[in-house]
């Protein structure tokens, strides 16, 4: 086994495309949970409805990649209406199950019989990234970076693309978060009752950061698509959420870069945890284990990491502790 | 606090009748069959109810008397089951609570309620109205509100001046003590620039030494020309500062009148007054 290939392999994974689609969703799931204090739990709908927008736009329509874009952008907006409109004026656990539900629906609509003739039912959608790679500035043949860190054109070209939303989008949460907006929005995860009285449309705010967050998510979606070439409706399982959510809070929920943090170490705890398994098992450490084993044992990790994280450190990576213990009534 | 230190010969209220649902000279709020049940309990039922401008008035009662219920209906918290109200002239029944804030008429709560994981500053400055920066789309426009910010903060600080928390300003909400958070409520309210000012248990869990400033506020507040309608349950600090008393049981004003009056009416001795001597050291707590 070697170890310096693993930790390698872990880096390359922290800062390639998946995390950064992770933290793209996440940064959306930030405004959702850690400033509004919605409980979204379905943040992966958000990402389904933005990944099949550019899908059927590009696959079934033959629509440009743009098209396709602003067409997962709408239909999360769309989603995010659907989703707030009855639950938003309730209290906060009804949000909590709508959402974890009509991500689930959505899915297994998307992968039924009937919806194949746009969906591609459980196959899925394939050729998705023509446009993308149309853009292309770098060259597909090529490879860009250093050592374990070298990427090929097409990838290098997602890498920036969507590192760069993940920037745009971290850059729009501070200017949001510093502001006024930002000082009613932390107002309603505190208690919306006191900002009510004081005059403030609780529940328009709260609808504007479920739009926003259900955004966010739709991009990450897009990239998803984009990078992958292909969808499928399984890969929008429950888990992509609860993933999200611990990326969020391994990184801090309420902090700007939190997501972006959480992400990193996230993809790279699951690498090395990967890696690591695999090597003790070709060492034969691991006899009472079989290959397709080590997927739920990394899971189990995933699942220990939070409750050691909530016990040890509840503001995640950069939090603030302070914060973190003040008592809330 | 004796009733002729802070109203000496001054009766706000001369043109009263001292009956349940009298009419007032210049009401700024005026009820009409507001009516709440909780399943089979009727919470409140006010037949008629006149609040005149610029004076302190004392909204009393025993517990579960309907106070706080009321209070959640007049300010769009609580949905009425019937009832019509209108508060400087419009009508304000069926507006939600912040429209209701907005109309000038802003409340704060019997459990107090500060952001505690705010600033108090913050909590300060998001009382203010007509903010430019909380649109979502005027947060990009920096230059624009931070003037108003500026403007806004000096207001703020002029309040925590005078409620005493100046030197809290960049502490959590929540590190303030009960007393301290009350003041910031009532502080905070007042950034809105309201015309009626609706106290739920203020004094509740204040040290007695906070006391005092905390009616010395509500009197000045009074006197800068604004209403104050306020639940209490200590019987010397209402009869010390109310210009009129309204007495609800069981969810029915059954006595209004001034502190004379109410001190000798039978009716709320019998209601309330009896009851406040056995129950007065439970009368203080925060309970809901
Ligand atoms: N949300 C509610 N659900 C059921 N009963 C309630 C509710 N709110 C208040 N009540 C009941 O209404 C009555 C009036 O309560 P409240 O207005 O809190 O009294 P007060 O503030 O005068 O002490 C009490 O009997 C109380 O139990
Ligand atoms: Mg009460």
């Amino acid at each position: 086994m070697d170890i310096l290939s693993i930790l390698a392999e872990s880096t390359r994974s922290a800062l390639g495309p998946i995390a950064a689609i992770y933290a793209l969703a996440a940064v959306g799931l930030n405004f959702h949970f850690g400033y509004t204090g919605l409980l979204n739990f379905g943040q992966v709908g958000f990402m389904l409805v933005g990944a099949y927008g550019v899908g059927i736009s590009v696959a079934v329509f033959d629509l440009p990649l743009l098209a396709g874009f602003a067409v997962g952008l709408l239909c999360a907006l769309v989603l995010a209406l659907l989703l707030g409109v009855p639950t938003l004026r309730l209290r906060a656990d009804y949000l909590a199950i709508t959402t974890i539900a009509a991500a689930e629906v959505l899915r297994l609509v998307y992968r039924a019989g009937f919806a194949e003739p746009l969906t591609g039912g459980v196959y899925g959608l394939q050729n998705l990234s023509s446009g993308f790679r149309a853009l292309n500035p770098f060259d597909g043949g090529t490879r860009y970076g250093v050592g374990a860190l070298a990427y090929n054109g097409n990838h290098m070209w997602v890498l920036v693309v969507t590192w760069g939303l993940v920037l745009l989008m971290v850059g729009l949460t501070w200017m949001l978060m510093h502001s006024p907006w930002g000082r009613v929005i932390k107002g309603v995860r505190e208690d919306e009752d006191a900002v009510r009285s004081l005059g403030k449309n609780v529940f328009g705010y709260k609808m504007q950061a479920l739009v926003l967050g259900g955004l966010i998510g739709a991009m990450a979606g897009c990239m998803l698509a984009v990078y992958q070439a292909s969808i499928q409706p399984d890969q929008f399982k429950p888990q992509v959420t609860f993933f999200l959510w611990v990326i969020l809070l391994l990184g801090g929920a309420g902090r700007v870069f939190g997501p972006v943090l959480g992400a990193m170490a996230f993809w790279f705890l699951m690498t090395f945890t990967d890696g690591l398994l695999k090597g003790f098992g070709s060492m034969g450490w691991l006899p009472f284990l079989s290959g397709p084993d080590y997927g739920a044992i990394q899971l189990a990790f995933v699942g220990l990491l939070l409750v050691v994280l909530i016990v040890f450190r509840p503001q995640g990576i950069i939090g603030d502790r302070k914060e973190m213990l003040i008592n809330v009534k | 606090m004796s009733s002729d230190e802070t109203n000496v010969g001054v009766d706000r209220m001369a043109d009263a009748e001292p009956v349940p649902g009298s009419a007032k000279p210049d009401p700024i709020l005026v009820a009409d069959g507001v009516r709440r049940s909780f399943g089979g309990l009727t919470a409140v039922d006010v037949g008629h109810l006149e609040v005149q401008r610029g004076t302190i008035t004392a909204l009393i009662g025993p517990n579960g008397a309907g106070k706080s219920t009321l209070f959640n209906l007049l300010t769009g918290f609580d949905r009425v089951d019937g009832g019509r109200w209108t508060f400087q002239g419009g009508a304000v029944n069926g507006k939600s609570g912040h429209r209701v804030a907005r109309a000038g008429m802003v409340r704060t709560f019997q459990l107090t309620k500060a952001l505690t994981r705010m600033t108090v500053l913050d909590n300060m400055l998001l009382g203010a109205p007509g903010q430019f920066g909380e649109r979502m789309a005027g947060a990009f426009l920096r230059p624009v509100w931070q003037r108003q910010e500026r403007e806004n903060t000096r207001r703020a600080m002029e309040l925590l001046e005078r409620f005493k928390l100046v030197d809290k300003r960049e502490d959590m909400a929540g590190s303030l003590s009960g007393g301290q958070r009350k003041l910031l409520e009532m502080a905070r309210s007042l950034m809105t620039d309201p015309a009626m000012i609706m106290l739920d248990e203020p004094m509740a869990g204040v040290n007695p030494a906070l006391v005092q400033s905390l009616l010395g506020h509500i009197t000045s507040l009074r006197d800068e020309g604004k209403t104050v309608l306020f639940v209490e349950h200590d019987m010397d600090v209402i009869m010390g500062i109310s210009d009129w008393i309204v007495v609800l049981a069981q969810g029915r004003v059954i006595a209004e009148g001034r502190p004379s009056d109410i001190r000798s009416n039978q009716q709320v001795i019998d209601a309330y007054l009896g009851a406040q001597e056995e129950t007065a050291e439970v009368g203080g707590s925060d309970d809901d």
